[in-house]
């Protein structure tokens, strides 16, 4: 049994380090900076969500105790990766795109971030 | 077979990390080094979990933890910084 769980976190933790590798390697090599926030926000997370997974796996087996620290961080991770790459993303389109520059959105009039209501007088706003 | 694959990971996530600062320190774009800079707070926490998996303790998780929520809500301010020139308005 010892030997499986050997077995579970290597295979864990190769494919972690591969993907966090893969990550880092897409930032510095893809050339278009939409393409380039592929990759560090879905490789990077799933790498160290893979380590973090042979992290617990080895608490299990050797300690004896299945910890919940390494689920929580991966969690929080996986919950805040999409929303920095939403923000990020957002910032790009804002500095360096006009609605004209970008591809059509589909059956929408334009892009929600460009899609701005008009201003109503005395909202309070502005 | 753990240490082997512990080094393997590590010296892949500390790459990682060299990739990242070479990134900051040539990019054309904000956007660019704020993006790097987040990915370089993910290669850090995989590193530290690292460190404990190969010495066996557990103190590492609860710093870890601080450093995923600061890395994300120091990601937010950047981007917000970018978009509206403040943070707190």
């Amino acid at each position: 049994m010892e030997q499986v769980f050997d077995l579970l976190i290597t295979v864990f933790l190769v494919v972690g380090g591969i993907f966090g590798l893969v990550g880092s390697f897409g930032l510095i090599k893809l050339d278009d900076p939409m393409s380039r926030l592929h990759a560090p926000t879905k490789a990077t997370t799933l790498g160290v969500g893979g380590v973090l997974i042979a992290s617990m796996v080895h608490a299990y087996a050797h300690e004896g105790h299945l910890s919940w620290h390494e689920l929580l961080i991966t969690l929080f991770l996986f919950l805040t990766a999409p929303i920095t790459a939403n923000f990020i993303a957002k910032a790009h389109i804002h500095r360096h795109e006009t609605p004209d520059t970008l591809p059509p959105a589909g059956e929408d009039k334009t892009w929600a971030t460009h899609d701005v209501p008009p201003e109503e007088p005395g909202s309070g706003r502005g | 077979m753990i240490e082997y694959a512990v080094y393997f990971a590590a010296t892949c996530f500390g790459l990682a990390f060299l990739m990242n600062l070479w990134k900051i320190a040539t990019a054309e774009g904000v956007g660019d080094r704020v993006l790097a800079l987040d990915t370089m707070v993910i290669n850090a926490i995989a590193l530290m979990i690292l460190y404990g998996l190969a010495n066996g303790t557990e103190i590492f998780f609860e710093a870890a933890m601080i450093i995923a929520m600061l890395g994300f809500v120091s990601t937010v301010a950047y981007a917000r910084f970018m978009l509206r020139g403040n943070i707190i308005e």
